[in-house]
Parts: structure tokens; C-alpha cells; sequence
């Protein structure tokens, strides 16, 4: 019963990080931008400081666990922006078709003709770091699937008998919408949702790793390994944890979403990929 | 089938067109981004005379459409500006950035070709057996791992601990593509080993290989004559979009590894504000893209048939 | 025509593996079939007759595994055979035709190829003696201008011309006995007896046994001479072809004869529906207990829901029921 292995795992590592990020104030040792004693940097693991230090002194496991907090803000509040983008796109281009239908085609193949991380730093170029912005330019990359995928369910749903007979009832568009097309679609649309939040963890991670997306000295899992580069040498320990702390994140959600894909969507379980 | 590659060539201008427009909205248009940019390169404060100068010359007042237009010319003579650090003509900034950049992407393609498609197929074999379980736990593990952690993991553990190979750099020795073609591979590995396992899996259960099978044809016969082709065409389709994944990710692990290619380029123009590069660096990475995905196109049509009547 | 069977099937048993549990989906299966002779399989879907013809051939894969009994091809035990035995056989001496022509056949491959692949496999041709051949095996099962088809590739093909191609492969290397499962069904009303005319044709002109699967009991009246009524895993009639329409013994066999639509029958005989047997085929996870059929049987005493019929023979074959007629 290999998927339901991946609903337990997924899940397990995901409520931890979350639990880890809600309870931060109360987990975390000290304050993870104002608590720097550089009397201590660059101090290996040990009781006092369960990850180490950084180059700075800063406690690295109350970073690891207020970090907890920026990447799922990220990660969740981003996703809910794509998959609102593509759901109405994508749901108005299949039901409504003619132009509209020619545009959104237009503008999805555009979208997937750049590489989304690019697309992510070309937005952060315009903008000036930090969260708002970040949580925009991942907001913007990332719909195409849904997109495509509400696109799909829609032109198949749409010839449904229970569909004609509530545009028969006089049902306005909006409302056929939202009440007959949308809750047939929410299975792969929450199976992509979740996917989707750990891609756009990896992304907020490597935005900040290369300095344009969350600024030192706020704790971000991506922006601590970029100040670790520099200490590898002297301090290895400060790369390991924060690292650590995505992969676990992104793993969860990963295994989550496959899962989920097992039980919701099971026509994909055996094209999965 | 030459008219579907022209098809195809045909459908990919206004993809480019919609790219440069795009482009050309998000940094000159938006206000602020050029001229500002100008002056603002952080290393001094330009004189307003001669910022006003500049703007006229590079004709920053003219209504957009103008704008446009002008681009538009320059880019179809393959001119796209004069970086602003380096007073070079774009063109020549990319150009000496390509080289490194082709390298550390194919190379990553290929190992992770080389070494995602078999496993996938051999897990495909035995479903649920040893080897498909622990192929596709890493495969996840691989998709999940952020690739410049595991660029830092592999350099210490290879390159300071082991001293196997240089932490970083970019020589003509193969040893520095190593690190950085691995790292930036892992990701496409892990999703090429899923897809070709399911592929396979679907293909093993199809009714024309149970047509096959009742004529008396060995395993390896059926896998060769006919499994191969219709897994290859998933399999290349997959190849193609992790490409331009590949392209995109390449940033960050060039930054890394302190690789002197595109990625960077693009990292450092930004940082730098360095609108020109950014836009041609840009512009010259969807092309990549882009062009991967028609060959790509074009090798599946040669392969399956179908493909070039749709 | 030698006088001893080409095939002899004796309490054959299939089992599925559903859950961590083995059922029965076909058993206590036995039956014979002639050189040269057409015998029929008649069921409604789902009474395994399908599973029996790829439990000949060797072609039973998870969760469907073979599970007891002997067939006996040409004299010889082959429900034991090595793998590598069984595929030589298979081709060359059983060859079996499916119900889906779309995807039934290679989508990237010329269809000229696919059959050519038998001559490569089983004559050891090279394959251009084996493509000139199959433009020849093509010009058998009647495809106008076999030389330009032979290049065509399956979906440029209608599904009559494909099911002839599957015919033409499956007759490429002179099988003794040829398996056909439904391959009339997915086809158009017209098509269907041009299918069946030239299986006919072909089979007496090389005097291929044909084991021919079909729902359709009018057609496998028509194309056989000896017809098996299966129901829920097993074989409940075995009689003549005339005499299962003309008389049929067992209860089901009753049922489905009278269900046929025949032109007429309502006004003649006063009734304005059509005629079914009522209730549905069970499960194979829940065969029930005594007489498989005893639930929808009409004529179902005490003893049916308790004692499984064994097979009284009679007179041109058997039936397996406590009330037959």
C-alpha cells in the first residue's frame, strides 16, 4: 500500500514544519535577527546551540524554526495566488471560448515559454526584495498547469447533462461556475496546489540564496545558506540545517501531494510522473 | 514532415515576439527601471546633465510604440544594446556566457538521461519490488532537494573533504563540470525515472503487447520492437520540458559554483541593474528553450506517426 | 480429418488474486475441439471465457494465473510448458485474435511490418522476403491494394481493414488452432459478416481449428458447429449448434435464446417487451453457493441452492443442471 505510506510520511513531515513554524516564539531559543553575540560565531552544535552559530552568533536552530514561518508563508500564500489565477483563467477560457479562449492560450504558451525561475528573478529585478515582492513574482509564475488543467476539465464538463440543465434553470454563468464546473475540477486542482507549494518553496529558497529575494538578516532557510557558502571551509554545520529544513518541507509536501493524487485523481495514478 | 517543421518553426515567432514585448514592458516601461538605472548604478551619482543626454540619445521619451518599434529593428539586426557596466555591446557579453552555460545544461541532460531513463525502465519491470521502491523514494528525495544545498553538501564532501574535485571554477578540465552538472541533474534525474517508469508500466499492460506476446515473441523482442518506441516518445517529451527546467535552474547553480555562464550573467546584470544584459540574457535563454522544444518536437514526430497529423 | 482432438481441456481452472485472496473465475472448464473445427464459447461478459482462451495460449498475467487442470494440444501437455517452449508455440501452432483493433496493434509501426514480424519470428526470413510476403498475407484477408497498405500505419486504417490485418498476422504462419475472442464486436453491423466469412473461408482453406468467443449467440450459431454456454466460470451446456437453438437444455441457455430479438416473435406472440433473464451476473468474488445460476433460475428448487450440478452428458454433449429438459 505504497500511497497510502506517502499520505502518512507526507503529512507527518509537513504538520511538523508547520507546528514548528506556529510555535516558533515559544521552540526558539532566542531572537533569530536581534540575538546575535559574535562572541559565539561559528560555534559548532552542542547543548547550548542545538544547530551551532553563524558567522554573525546567531542561534541557527531559532532561525531554522522562524524560517519554518517565511518559507510556508511563502509557499502557501504564493500557491493560493497562482491557483486562483489559473482556475479563473482557465475555467473562463474553456466556458466562454472564442477570443478570450485565443488570449489565455496565448498567454499560458508565453508563460511556458519561460523558465520560471527567470521569470521569478525578472520580476524581482523590477520590484525591490523582500516579502511582498516575492510573494508576487512567485504568484505570477506559477498558474500555467492549473491553468491548462481547469481549461481541460471545463471543455469536458461543460457538455454535461447536469451543466445544460442549469443553464436551462437560467443559473447565470458565475454561478454555473462556480457551483457546477468548479467542484468537479478541485481534485487535481488541490493535487497541483500542493506540488505547487513546495516548487515554490524551492523557488523563495534560491531567490534568496542569490540575494534577491528575502534580505539578511531575516531568517529565510535560502538566504542563511548563501551567507554558509563563505564558511564552509570553517564552519560546515551552518550549511546542513536550514538545507535540511527544505528538503524535509518539500519532501512532505511532495509525498502529500502524491497521495493525494492516488486517492483524487486516480485516472493519473498510473501515468504518474 | 517538412511541412510540420515548418509548422512548428512558424508557431514559435510569435512565442518570441510575445517574449521581447514582455520583456521590453517589464524593464523600459515600467517607469523607473532604465533611467534610474542609469544613474543608479550604485557606484556614483551620475550628473543630471548627463543622465538627460543619455535619456535623449537612447530616445527614453519617445512614446512607447516608437520604443517598441525600435527595439523590435534592433533586435532583428541582432543588436541589443550596450551593457551599461561594461560599455560592451550585449551581443558580445553573451556570447563569451553561452559557451559554459551549453556545457554544465547538456552535460546535466545526459546524466540525467543516462542514468533516470534505465532505472525507471528497470523499475518498471518489477513493480513494487526492491528496486522500484528505492528508485522512487530517491526520485522524490530528488525532487525534493533544493540543488544549491546540494551543490554546497557535494562540494564539501567532494571537493574540501575528498579533494576529488575543484570546489569551483570553470576550466578546461572536465573535472570542474562535475560537481554542478550532477547537481543541477539530480532534479531532472528523479522526474525522467518517474516518467519513464510509468510509461513503461502503461505500455507493458497495453493491448498491442499482448498482441506481441501472442505471437510468440520473447520478452527482449517486445521490449525492442515494440515497447521502445512508444515509451520513447513520453520519454523525449519529458527530456524536452525538463530542459528548459534545467535552463532556468542553471542560475542558481552556476552562481554557486562560481560557473561563468548565462545564469550568472543574469544574477550578477540584476543585481548591477544592468537592464541590457538582463534583457538579452533573458531573450537569448527562452530562445534556447524554444528551440530544444521543436527539436524535441521534431524527433517525436519522426517517431510516432500520429503526432504529425494532430 | 484425423479422428483424435487437436485441443482437450479437462477441468480447467483459472484463478484472480483480488485483495490478498484466489478466486476461482474459471472452473471446472473442460472441452474439446477437432482438427479443423469450429467450436464456440458463448457467454454473457464476465463468465471468464475470455480468461479461458488466454489460459490456452499462456498469455495469463497477474492478477489471472493459472490454476489446475490439463490441456492437451496435439497429444501434448503444454499448461506446464517451460516459457520458452510455450513461445514457440505460440505464433506458429496457436495464434489469437482480439476484440480491439485500435489498440490491438503497434500505433508506430506499418502494419506491414507487424505482420511481416511473423515471417521474421517463426521462418527465420530475412525482412525483406518477410515484407514481400506480408503484401501477399494482406492480399489474403481481401485488402485492396495490399502493396500501397502494407506502408499505412494502424490509425490511417479503418477498424474493419484492421481487424483484417490481426486476421492476416494471425494466419501468417499456418496455425493449427486460431483463438478468437469477440473480433466482431467493436465493429460496424456490415463489417461484421465480411469478418466472419472470411475467418470462415480462411480456416477451411488451411483447415484451421478456430475456438470463436463471442456474446452474440446468433453468430456463433451461424459460424460454428459445437457450441459451449459458459455462465460465471464455468461451462453449463455443450450441445450442437442447431440443437441449442432448436432445444436448449440448461435454464440460462433457454433464457438467452428466448431473449433474441426475432422479427415478428412480439406480435406472434402477444408480448410487447423483450424477454430477459432477470438479475445480473454475480462477481467472481461472490459465486453463489450450490448452482452458480440458481439466484436468476427460474426453475430453482431446494437442491440447486445447495448441491453444485455435475455434467450429465447427453446425447451431442452435456449440461450441468438438476432440471434440464
Amino acid at each position: 500500500m505504497r500511497f497510502r505510506a506517502n499520505l502518512v510520511i507526507g503529512g507527518a513531515l509537513f504538520a511538523t514544519v508547520v507546528i514548528a513554524g506556529l510555535l516558533a516564539p515559544w521552540l526558539a531559543h532566542t531572537d533569530p535577527v536581534l540575538d546575535a553575540d559574535l562572541m559565539y560565531a561559528e560555534e559548532p552544535p552542542g547543548s547550548a546551540y542545538w544547530f551551532g552559530t553563524d558567522a554573525q552568533g546567531r542561534d541557527i536552530y531559532s532561525r531554522v524554526l522562524y524560517g519554518a514561518r517565511i518559507s510556508l508563508t511563502v509557499g502557501i500564500v504564493s500557491q493560493l495566488i497562482n491557483t486562483v489565477i489559473g482556475v479563473c483563467l482557465g475555467l473562463s477560457a474553456g466556458y466562454w471560448g472564442g477570443w478570450w479562449d485565443d488570449v489565455v492560450n496565448g498567454l499560458t504558451n508565453l508563460m511556458l515559454a519561460i523558465p520560471s525561475l527567470v521569470f521569478a528573478l525578472a520580476i524581482m529585478a523590477i520590484l525591490s526584495p523582500g516579502l511582498t515582492s516575492l510573494l508576487i513574482a512567485l504568484g505570477l509564475t506559477n498558474w500555467s498547469f492549473t491553468c491548462r488543467l481547469a481549461r481541460a476539465a471545463t471543455l469536458s464538463l461543460k457538455s454535461q447533462g447536469y451543466v445544460q440543465a442549469a443553464k436551462v434553470l437560467g443559473y447565470g454563468d458565475l454561478r454555473i461556475m462556480a457551483t457546477q464546473l468548479l467542484p468537479n475540477m478541485l481534485g487535481p486542482i488541490i493535487v497541483i496546489g500542493t506540488l505547487g507549494m513546495g516548487s515554490a518553496i524551492l523557488a523563495e529558497a534560491a531567490l534568496s540564496f542569490l540575494g534577491l529575494g528575502i534580505r539578511p538578516p531575516f531568517p529565510s532557510w535560502g538566504s542563511m545558506l548563501s551567507d554558509a557558502r563563505d564558511q564552509i571551509t570553517t564552519a560546515p554545520w551552518i550549511s546542513i540545517f536550514p538545507g535540511l529544513a527544505i528538503f524535509a518541507t518539500v519532501l512532505g509536501l511532495n509525498l502529500l501531494g502524491d497521495g493525494l493524487r492516488d486517492i483524487l485523481d486516480p485516472q493519473a495514478r498510473s501515468r504518474r510522473a | 514532415m517538412l511541412s510540420f517543421l515548418v509548422r512548428r518553426v512558424l508557431q514559435t515567432i510569435p512565442i518570441v515576439l510575445a517574449v521581447a514585448f514582455l520583456i521590453f514592458v517589464l524593464f523600459s516601461v515600467i517607469p523607473g527601471t532604465f533611467a534610474s538605472s542609469l544613474s543608479d548604478d550604485g557606484r556614483s551619482i551620475m550628473d543630471p546633465a548627463v543622465v538627460e543626454r543619455m535619456t535623449k540619445e537612447l530616445g527614453l521619451n519617445d512614446p512607447v510604440a516608437v520604443r517598441f518599434g525600435r527595439y523590435v529593428l534592433q533586435l532583428a539586426q541582432l543588436d541589443l544594446g550596450t551593457s551599461f557596466r561594461t560599455r560592451q555591446p550585449v551581443t558580445q557579453v553573451l556570447a563569451e556566457r553561452t559557451g559554459p552555460t551549453l556545457q554544465l545544461c547538456f552535460a546535466a541532460m545526459a546524466f540525467a538521461i543516462i542514468i533516470g531513463v534505465p532505472l525507471g525502465f528497470i523499475a518498471a519491470l518489477k513493480p513494487g519490488g526492491m528496486v522500484d521502491t528505492i528508485s522512487m523514494v530517491t526520485a522524490v528525495s530528488g525532487l525534493s532537494v533544493p540543488k544549491f544545498w546540494l551543490g554546497l553538501i557535494l562540494m564539501y564532501l567532494f571537493a574540501l573533504k575528498l579533494g576529488w574535485l575543484p570546489s569551483f571554477g570553470y576550466g578546461g578540465d572536465p573535472r570542474y563540470l562535475v560537481l554542478p552538472a550532477v547537481a543541477l541533474g539530480v532534479a531532472p534525474l528523479a522526474l525522467l525515472a518517474r516518467t519513464t517508469r510509468a510509461a513503461v508500466l502503461e505500455i507493458m499492460n497495453a493491448d498491442f503487447v499482448r498482441t506481441a506476446r501472442s505471437k510468440g515473441m520473447s520478452e527482449g523482442r517486445v521490449v525492442r520492437w515494440h515497447l521502445a518506441r512508444n515509451a520513447l516518445v513520453i520519454v523525449l517529451t519529458t527530456v524536452g520540458l525538463q530542459f528548459g527546467s534545467v535552463i532556468g535552474q542553471a542560475v542558481v547553480v552556476e552562481k554557486l559554483f562560481s560557473w561563468p555562464g548565462l545564469g550568472s550573467l543574469l544574477v550578477d546584470s540584476v543585481t548591477l541593474r544592468d537592464i541590457p544584459v538582463v534583457q538579452g540574457a533573458i531573450l537569448l535563454i527562452v530562445l534556447f528553450f524554444l528551440f530544444t522544444n521543436t527539436i524535441v518536437d521534431v524527433l517525436c514526430a519522426l517517431i510516432d506517426p500520429r503526432i504529425k497529423y494532430s | 480429418m484425423s479422428s483424435a482432438p487437436l485441443l482437450e481441456v479437462e477441468n480447467l481452472r483459472i484463478d484472480l488474486a483480488v485483495g490478498g485472496n484466489r478466486f476461482a473465475a474459471v472452473e471446472n472448464v473442460s472441452f474439446s475441439i477437432g482438427r479443423g473445427e469450429t467450436y464456440g464459447l458463448v457467454g454473457e461478459s464476465g463468465c471468464g471465457k475470455s480468461i479461458t482462451a488466454l489460459g490456452l495460449i499462456g498469455l495469463l498475467r497477474p492478477p489471472l494465473s493459472f490454476g489446475g487442470g490439463t490441456i492437451r494440444f496435439d497429444g501434448r501437455e503444454i499448461q506446464n510448458l517451460p516459457p520458452a517452449a510455450m513461445r514457440a508455440m505460440r505464433g506458429k501452432r496457436i495464434a489469437m485474435i482480439f476484440q480491439e483493433p485500435m489498440t490491438a496493434l503497434n500505433p508506430v509501426s506499418p502494419v506491414g511490418r507487424q505482420i511481416a514480424e511473423m515471417f521474421v519470428l517463426h521462418e527465420g526470413v530475412s525482412w525483406r522476403e518477410a515484407e514481400r510476403r506480408a503484401v501477399e498475407a494482406l492480399a489474403s484477408v481481401r485488402v485492396p491494394a495490399p502493396e500501397r497498405r502494407v506502408k499505412d500505419y494502424p490509425h490511417q486504417l479503418s477498424g474493419g481493414m484492421r481487424q483484417r490485418v490481426m486476421i492476416a498476422i494471425a494466419l501468417a504462419c499456418n496455425p493449427d488452432l486460431l483463438l478468437a475472442d469477440e473480433p466482431t464486436t467493436a465493429l460496424d453491423v456490415t463489417v461484421q459478416a465480411e469478418i466472419l466469412d472470411l475467418i470462415r473461408d480462411l480456416s477451411a482453406a488451411k483447415g484451421t481449428a478456430v475456438l470463436m468467443i463471442s456474446h452474440d449467440l446468433g453468430l456463433i450459431a451461424n459460424m460454428c458447429r459445437r457450441v459451449g454456454v459458459m455462465y460465471a466460470g464455468r461451462i453449463v451446456e455443450e450441445r450442437v449448434a442447431e440443437e441449442v437453438f432448436r432445444a436448449p437444455s440448461h435454464p440460462y441457455t433457454s433464457g438467452l435464446v428466448a431473449s433474441l430479438p426475432l422479427l415478428g416473435a412480439r406480435s406472434r406472440q402477444g408480448r410487447h417487451r423483450l424477454k430477459e433473464i432477470s438479475g445480473v451476473v454475480p462477481p467472481v468474488t461472490a459465486f453463489p453457493e450450490g448452482c452458480r445460476f440458481n439466484p436468476r433460475c427460474q426453475r430453482a428448487t431446494d437442491i440447486c441452492r445447495v448441491n453444485d450440478p455435475a455434467i450429465t452428458p447427453l446425447r451431442n454433449g452435456g449440461v450441468r443442471c438438476h432440471h434440464h429438459e
